[in-house]
This record gives structure tokens, C-alpha cells and sequence, in this order.
């Protein structure tokens, strides 16, 4: 039986500064080398200082993850080389003296399968090497230590996939999870990095590193597999190693023999005393923790008869979900999300058009009621949308300047509908013989009136027009 | 005897409370101090080497507070005071080497917590004093730089790891120090100095700035003539960092208020296992003096066992070089001390050749610091060490519930002459029996001059329980007052 399990790296990019010093963060904006200080790049005499926010939002993962969290939690010390290091050590968490971790033993489902969680620590991202150079032998390695100290959350799954499409509804699932409780913004570049483990009947367990996305690791799985299946087709053991994903070739490639695994000789780090997590902590926590994506889902379809696609599309983006909550009341609560996941989603499907979005809720809010109260059509509303996704103008700015107020005057409708009766001949006779062929004609009024005209309106008077009912 | 005295003899002896006071009288200024603190270290220093480097402004920082003083401004609590640091603590814009090769050019770009204190309250920093090579040794005979001398005898070692510091407080080259205190590193050159030495409560004052050897059991520490410097050092240096996790909040604590309150009524423990086996019989003469002398003064005592002693040198040495070996790690020849092409090594060949740059102390514990902890030896020396440290703590716990503190020799052995020991480093680990228990428990201790014997120092040492630091200060004051020692040959 296939085994697949998975190691998540999750930054915290929603923090203000790093896991040990007051460094910022978001390092991203930087130029190399100048979001540092004594702390982050381990200058000689300085000493970590822990960001208890870090050990909040942590915390706030473990319990949406449903794990055990103990009552104190203590930081290790993970000894080896490289030049992205600048301590050769890294402090991070382990379980030497039973669960000090900030997590262990949780579970999440998907899809009817349980996935369980058997770790979660926190831990400082190490900086980041450069290659500069064109041809391999001339390659410079430059070290940017702007991301060193960052805060990283890692999370352990057992090996309980049994295949790679499984892997990717997961990873699927945490991303929205970590972006609805707040902790991290998947969109940036290496917040979220994940490795796999992959073992197939009869072998023994392969770790596969240096993946540089989901959407690579799920193919690094698939290749590991194959790879593994084959071996194993033709009798060759199967030895526990580590492989490295090769995104060029898109192969597995060996990195090193467990037997030659590195000994990190972890210990504990006495310069950060153990934290004490008292039922106070996960109190105040559990108020702050924001309501989870099933729940919205739940209450969306329960509260307000919005169909189950649509609030299953609302609920696990976060962006949508938060622009719902703010515009909508019990009344408008169906219309504005069917707003949002029909014209909107495709105004602001990325995040740099997120970004430059200048739409609020209010003209959320503003536009719905606008279209419920009929002053202005369901057409006229998308294009107005646009507008204040471009512009951030007002509804009422964009209706004067752009004509879009809905033409629900009888006699004007009426002077319409008669020119359209007047061009169209073949159709109105059509239409007697056939009455369910009218909205051809609505159409025709829509078009004339550039999309104003009230349609209801429109087709109650054409009715009464042409005698049909 | 008065203030009034004629200051053409000026007396570099004085101590921290009295320079502060003839500054207040206007019977001195701090130009006078620190010109003739210069002149003196240009006179003994070739013989001691206690200083690695000279601060070259200390001169014109001096006049700049003497105008203050004389324009009334606000002036800091030491007014001018020289006061030298240990060259493994951090001083913004100076080497800071820990008398290594690796460091050899590492100009520290921030000041350590304490310097900061001390720089706020007008101290000069008057310059950085030698030790063994990241303050690994007890002797200086490590320091990448040569060995200081001992003042009461250059043949002898002055101690270490703290050796220059104690050295150049003896031989009245600054009027006070500071040091660092992993394993005695404080106390025990301040006994072979004969001057006084406290390693306070774990936590009681930040490391932020101080270079990490054994961060886990190591503390900064004063080394000055008299107690009540300690003292008053204590009272700028002492408290809660935000730059340090590990420091506690000592509620803003006067350490000079009350300090002649004595020490009647008070139990003293006799540490068995520090006061018989192994003791010189000059340490243990002394020794006894001293019970007798606090016994004078009201003080009972009662003998107690405390026999995790016997392991703790060897945890000691397991603890501190798992921890040498990862805070040490960083200084692998990419980052530090560069000094050779890399080109033609690969990774694992050219780090080991660029580890060539630590002496043979640092490389020994940095074998052993990459032995103990690994994955199939850990079992066997650092979790047992780990245990032994526990059991130690558990022990002294229990017998600081029956008494107030402990006593027991700072070391068990006079000075000895330079190279003596060092090509032994078993022997050279038993001069830190007495010591390291203060740091593997945690506990504040305290090493006081109480002898010259044949023209070499011997101290005392106590130990009190944590948080208490004031109340061994108490006691070693009492026991100050109890001896008159001579002046320092040098």
C-alpha cells in the first residue's frame, strides 16, 4: 500500500517582526542584507528574544488543526552546517522530554479520509542563498539573510495518503485554513513550502526535498511512485534515502543515504526559558480565533439559502468571506453573494488585482440594494462594478457619469417598446403565434434602452401590447 | 583619617565608593584618576598583560564628565570611574576578541546591557582584559594573546578564566571589572588575585552582549577590591532585560543598603566534599580561620554532605561543551576570521582546516561538545550529566532549607606556577570542584580575599540561595572586616 506523508512549512507573514528579534517580517521588500541586526544574523553576545505573538498564532494553528497542546513548551537547539545559518544552529522545537512541542495528535478530515497531524512546532527560517553567475562553474553563492529568524510554523502529518490527488485537497484545505485564521498569506512567495514522504508496498520510506511548490510536490509524488513501483516490479530493494525534486528534469534525484543522516544533536536552548501556555492563553485565543471555514459554509446555507456551491466558493476564500460579512444583512444576504462569485471573482481573481481593487464593502452593499430596489438593472450592476473595482468611484458617481440609472418610467419604456414594434414586424407576428418567443423582443428593448430599462416592466407592458398574457 | 589629605600621593587603591566620594569633595577629578590609571598600566601592564586593549579617548572622556561636574549637570552615579570588561563582552565600536584568533578582528557593532549601564552611569571603560581563549580555562595560559601574570608573584598564574580582570583590579590598574563566571571563571581568579569575586543568581543580570560560551550556567559578574563595590556595581548592572529572557526582576534591589547588618544568628553549611579531600593544608588552615572568625561574629555552623559534588566536574565539563559546540559553531572561517582561499577545499576539509584558528582548549571541548550530545552517545554523557545537575540542584535545595548559606575554600589549591597544569587538563579540571556547583544549580557565590600565605592569595567562598545575593554580600562583608591583608607587591 502506498504511504504518503507530508512535512508543511508555513511562514507567519501577517506578523509584525521576526520570531527572535524586532526585524521585520514581511523581509520581501528588502534589499539584501538590510532587514538584519545582531540578533537575526547571530552576531557574537546577542541573544534570541521570543515573540510571544509567534507562539499565539501557532497556537491558534494547533487548535484548528485539533491537536494536543501542552502546558509548556519548550525550544531546542538543531545543530548543523550551512551557510544560510548564520547561528550553524537553528532554534526550533522537539519532543526530547515528552510533547514541549506547540502541537502534537491532531486530525483533519478530508474528503471522508482522516488525515492526522502528529507534530507542529515553531521554529526561525533560515536566510536564503543566491546563485549568481551564468554557467555552473562560475556560479557565485551570495547569502541574503533579510528572511533569517523569520517565523515558521511547521506541520507534521502521519503517512496517511494514500495518493497524490488526496495530498493536493489537502494542502488545498490548509491553505484556506491558514489564510481564514489570519496567520499567513499563501499568495507570498515561500510562505508556504511543503516536502513529502513517500513508501510503496514492500520498500522502505523516501523523503523528497527541495520541492518549490504544491503543485511540483504533487508531481514529485506521482514520479516517486512510479519510480518506487517499478523497483519494486523488478526486485530491487528499495533503500531509505532522501531525493531532491529536480524541477528542470521534473525527476527525484538521490541526495544522501539515511545511514549518512546528519546527527543534529538537538538540546535544549537555554537562552528562551520554557513558556508556560495556561488555560488563560487558549481561552482569550479561542475568543480572538476567527470563525473556521466549515462553520461558515454551515451558516451560510442554514442562515440565508445560499446554495451549497456558492457558500462553499464564499466561505474558503478568505477575501470573499470577509467582503461578504461586511455588506451584507439578512435581506441582501443571497443576492450579494451571488455578486461575488459571478461578476466579481473575475475582477479580483488574483492577488496583485486584489491588491489594486479600490472596491469596498459598502459599494457592496450599496450596489445590491440598488439592484434589489430596481434602480438599476443586473447589466448596468456589472459594469458599475467594474468601475468601482478600477476606480473606487461612488455608485451614485458612476450611474451619472455613465448613464446606468435604471429607465423604469412607463412612458418612456412605452415609446420604446413602440419603435421596437414598429421594426420588428416578423417578430411581433412570431410572437403572437408563439408567446413564449417575447423575450426576443425584451431583448430588443434592453439593447435599445443600452441595458436601462427595467425588464419586468418592459415585459408587462409588451404583453399588454400585443394581447398575450 | 580624612578627604582632606594632600592628593600629590594619588592612591589608585581606593575603592569605588571612596573615588566617588573625593570626586563629590572636589579633592579629585577624573583626569587626575584616569591620566595616572594610564600611567600605571603603561608601568605594570608590560609585566601582567592583564589588558588586550587600551581605550585610547579615555583621557578626554574623562575631562568631558570633569566639566560636567564642574558646570553641575547631571552627572552618572561613577563619575568617571575606570572600569575594565572582560574581552568576551560587548563593547560598541571596540574589539572584542575573547582572546581568540577567530575574533581577532571582530569589532563589536552594540554594546552589551551591562556596558550600556555602566556607560550611563559616566563609568570609562578603560579597557578590555585578557582571559583564556573564550573563556575556557582557568589560568589565561589559553589566551590566544599570552598569558596575564599573577601581581602577588608573575611566576604564578593569576587564575582564570576571568584573569585579567582580577589581575588588573589586584594590581590597581582600574577600580573595578567585570568578568564572566561559567564555571569560577569570576571567583576563582579573584581568589588567586586575592580580590573579591561574585557569580550572582542565574538571571540576575542579562548576558545580552556577553559571548556565549556555556549560556545555560554562566553569568556576568563584578571582580573589585572591597564588597561594597560589588555592591554598588551590582545595584547599576543587576535586574530585568528585554534583551534577555532568562534575566529576573530583581524589584529594583539596593545591594549597598544594610550591608553591614552581619552575620549573628545566621547558619553557615560546611560543604564537606569541598573542605577535606584534595585541600591544600594553607587552604584548609584558612578555611578554618574564617569559620572561627564568622563564629566570632555569631554565626553558627554545622557540617553538610552534599555528594553529587563528586559528579559535578564531569557533568560541568559534558554540559559546557555540548553547549560550546553549538554556540561556537558559528565561527567556521565563512563569517569569522577568514583568512585563507577557499578555493580547493571542499566544504567538510575546508572547515576543518579553518578551525585550525582555535587554540587547543577550545578544539578540545569543541571534539568533546561534538561527541557528548550526538544521537548515540547522548544516553551515556549529556542526558546523565543533565541528571546530575538536577540531583546537584535538588540537593543544595534541600540543604539551603536547613541553613542560610554554604561555605567552602574558593579553590581547593594555592596558585601554581605557569605551566604547571596546563598539559594535564584533568588536573586543571579539579581546580573547579568547588566552583562549577554554583553554576550548575543556578545559585549566587561569592569568593572573598582572606589570606596571603607565603605570598600567594587564598579565598573563601559562599554560597547562598538564589535571589539572595544580598545576604552573602552581608556575609562576605562581615568576613572583610574580620582580616587586614597587605598591599599588592606589584
Amino acid at each position: 500500500m502506498t504511504k504518503i506523508g507530508l512535512e508543511i512549512h508555513c511562514q507567519l507573514t501577517n506578523l509584525q517582526s521576526k520570531l527572535f528579534c524586532s526585524c521585520k517580517a514581511n523581509y520581501r521588500e528588502f534589499s539584501p542584507n538590510t532587514n538584519i541586526c545582531p540578533i537575526c544574523v547571530g552576531l557574537p553576545g546577542s541573544l534570541p528574544m521570543l515573540n510571544q505573538k509567534a507562539v499565539e498564532k501557532a497556537t491558534m494553528i494547533s487548535m484548528a488543526l485539533n491537536c494536543k497542546t501542552p502546558e509548556k513548551i519548550a525550544f531546542f537547539r538543531k545543530n548543523y552546517f550551512y551557510p544560510d545559518l548564520p547561528k550553524n544552529f537553528q532554534i526550533t522545537q522537539f519532543d526530547a522530554y515528552g510533547p514541549t512541542s506547540i502541537g502534537h495528535d491532531g486530525k483533519i478530515t478530508i474528503e471522508g479520509k482522516e488525515i492526522r497531524i502528529r507534530r507542529i512546532q515553531i521554529e526561525e527560517d533560515p536566510g536564503r542563498l543566491i546563485y549568481e553567475g551564468t554557467s555552473e562553474k562560475t556560479q557565485i553563492p551570495l547569502v541574503d539573510y533579510n528572511r533569517a529568524g523569520t517565523p515558521l510554523v511547521e506541520i507534521v502529518t502521519e503517512p496517511d495518503f494514500d495518493n497524490p490527488k488526496q495530498v493536493r485537497v489537502f494542502l488545498n484545505i490548509l491553505v484556506d485554513l491558514l489564510e481564514n485564521l489570519g496567520v499567513s498569506d499563501p499568495t507570498l512567495e515561500g510562505a508556504l513550502r511543503a516536502d513529502g514522504n513517500v513508501s510503496v508496498e514492500g520498500g522502505n520510506k523516501i523523503e523528497i526535498k527541495n520541492v518549490a511548490s504544491f503543485h511540483d510536490l504533487e508531481k514529485a509524488i506521482h514520479f516517486e511512485i512510479t519510480r518506487q513501483q517499478s523497483l519494486v516490479e523488478r526486485n530491487i530493494p528499495i533503500i531509505s534515502e532522501t531525493r531532491q525534486w529536480d524541477d528542470r528534469r521534473k525527476i527525484t534525484i538521490s541526495a544522501r543515504k539515511k545511514e549518512e543522516e546528519q546527527d543534529y544533536r538537538y538540546f535544549l536552548e537555554g537562552d528562551i526559558p520554557w513558556v508556560k501556555l495556561n488555560s488563560d492563553h487558549f481561552k482569550k485565543l479561542r475568543e480572538k480565533m476567527p470563525e473556521s471555514i466549515a462553520s461558515k459554509r454551515e451558516r451560510y446555507v442554514e442562515k440565508y439559502g445560499i446554495t451549497n456551491q456558492v457558500a462553499d466558493v464564499l466561505s474558503s476564500d478568505k477575501y470573499y468571506a470577509d467582503l461578504f460579512e461586511q455588506s451584507h444583512d439578512e435581506k441582501n444576504a443571497k443576492e450579494i453573494a451571488n455578486i461575488i462569485t459571478t461578476d466579481l471573482m473575475g475582477f479580483v481573481d488574483t492577488r496583485e488585482k486584489r491588491e489594486t481593487s479600490k472596491l469596498t464593502h459598502q459599494h457592496l452593499t450599496e450596489l445590491v440594494n440598488s439592484i434589489m430596489d430596481n434602480k438599476i438593472t443586473r447589466n448596468s450592476a456589472k459594469t458599475a462594478l467594474q468601475e468601482m473595482v478600477s476606480t473606487g468611484k461612488s455608485l451614485i458617481e458612476i450611474i451619472s457619469e455613465q448613464d446606468l440609472d435604471n429607465v423604469s418610467d412607463e412612458s418612456t419604456i412605452s415609446s420604446i417598446i413602440n419603435e421596437v414594434l414598429n421594426e420588428e414586424a416578423n417578430a411581433v407576428q412570431e410572437v403572437k403565434e408563439k408567446p413564449e418567443t417575447v423575450n426576443f423582443l425584451v431583448g430588443k428593448v434592453m439593447k435599445k434602452s443600452k441595458g436601462k430599462a427595467d425588464p419586468s416592466m418592459t415585459l408587462n407592458i409588451l404583453k399588454k401590447k400585443l394581447g398575450i398574457t | 583619617m580624612s578627604g582632606h589629605q594632600s592628593w600629590f600621593d594619588l592612591n589608585l587603591g581606593i575603592s569605588a565608593l571612596k573615588y566617588i566620594g573625593e570626586i563629590k569633595n572636589g579633592n579629585l577629578t577624573a583626569e587626575e584618576f584616569i591620566s595616572k590609571t594610564i600611567e600605571r598600566i603603561q608601568k605594570v601592564d608590560s609585566k601582567l598583560h592583564a589588558y588586550l586593549s587600551i581605550n585610547e579617548q579615555a583621557v578626554e572622556q574623562a575631562k568631558s564628565i570633569d566639566k560636567k561636574i564642574k558646570a553641575k549637570e547631571n552627572v552618572g552615579a561613577c563619575m568617571g570611574m575606570p572600569i575594565s570588561i572582560k574581552d568576551n563582552i560587548c563593547v560598541k565600536g571596540t574589539k572584542t576578541t575573547c582572546a581568540s584568533k577567530m575574533l581577532e578582528d571582530f569589532i563589536a557593532p552594540y554594546d552589551a546591557t551591562v556596558v550600556s549601564k555602566l556607560k550611563a552611569e559616566d563609568t570609562i571603560i578603560i579597557g578590555k582584559t585578557n582571559l583564556d581563549e573564550f573563556a575556557m580555562g582557568f589560568t589565561t595560559e589559553f589566551s590566544a594573546y599570552g598569558p596575564s601574570k599573577n601581581p602577588w608573584n608573575t611566576e604564578y598564574v593569576p587564575g582564570g578564566s576571568s584573569g585579567g580582570s582580577a589581575a588588573a583590579v589586584s594590581a590597581l590598574e582600574c577600580i573595578a571589572s567585570l568578568g564572566s563566571d561559567t564555571g569560577g571563571s569570576v571567583r576563582n581568579p579573584a581568589s588567586f588575585c586575592s580580590v573579591v569575586g561574585l557569580k550572582p543568581t542565574y538571571g540576575l543580570i542579562s548576558r545580552y552582549g556577553l559571548i556565549s560560551y556555556s549560556n545555560s550556567i554562566e553569568q556576568i559578574g563584578p571582580i573589585t577590591r572591597t564588597v561594597e563595590d560589588t555592591a554598588f556595581l551590582l545595584n547599576i548592572i543587576a535586574g530585568m532585560d528585554p534583551h534577555d529572557n532568562t534575566t529576573i526582576d530583581n524589584q529594583n534591589e539596593n545591594y549597598l543598603n544594610d550591608i553591614d547588618s552581619g552575620v549573628e544568628g545566621k547558619k553557615i553549611g560546611i560543604i564537606k566534599e569541598m573542605t577535606h579531600e584534595g585541600v591544600d593544608k594553607q587552604v584548609s588552615a584558612a578555611t578554618n580561620k574564617a569559620i572561627s572568625n564568622f563564629e566570632g561574629l555569631g554565626a553558627t555552623f554545622e557540617e553538610i554532605s552534599l555528594d553529587m559534588v563528586a559528579y559535578s566536574v564531569a557533568a560541568y565539563y559534558i554540559i559546557t561543551a555540548t553547549e560550546a559546540g553549538s554556540n561556537l559553531a558559528r565561527y567556521d572561517n565563512l563569517r569569522y576570521g577568514y583568512d585563507f582561499d577557499s578555493e580547493g577545499y571542499e566544504f567538510n576539509s575546508y572547515l576543518s582546516k579553518a578551525r585550525k584558528n582555535f587554540g587547543p582548549e577550545v578544539t578540545r571541548r569543541m571534539i568533546l561538545g561534538g561527541f557528548v550530545p550526538s544521537a548515540g552517545h547522548a544516553g551515556k554523557y549529556f542526558l546523565k550529566a543533565m541528571k546530575v545537575k538536577s540531583k546537584l540542584t535538588a540537593q543544595v535545595n534541600e540543604a539551603l532549607k536547613k541553613v542560610d548559606m554554604l561555605i567552602a575554600p574558593t579553590v581547593p589549591i594555592l596558585p601554581f606556577r605557569f605551566g604547571e597544569k596546563i598539559d594535564d587538563p584533568v588536573a586543571l579540571f579539579l581546580v573547579d570542584i568547588n566552583t562549577v556547583t554554583a553554576n550548575l544549580t543556578e545559585k549566587p557565590a561569592i569568593s572573598i580575599q582572606f589570606e596571603i600565605s607565603g605570598g600567594l592569595p587564598i579565598g573563601i567562598q559562599l554560597l547562598g540561595k538564589s535571589m539572595q545575593d544580598k545576604m552573602l554580600l552581608q556575609a562576605a562583608y562581615a568576613l572583610q572586616n574580620t582580616v587586614k591583608l597587605p598591599e599588592v607587591p606589584i
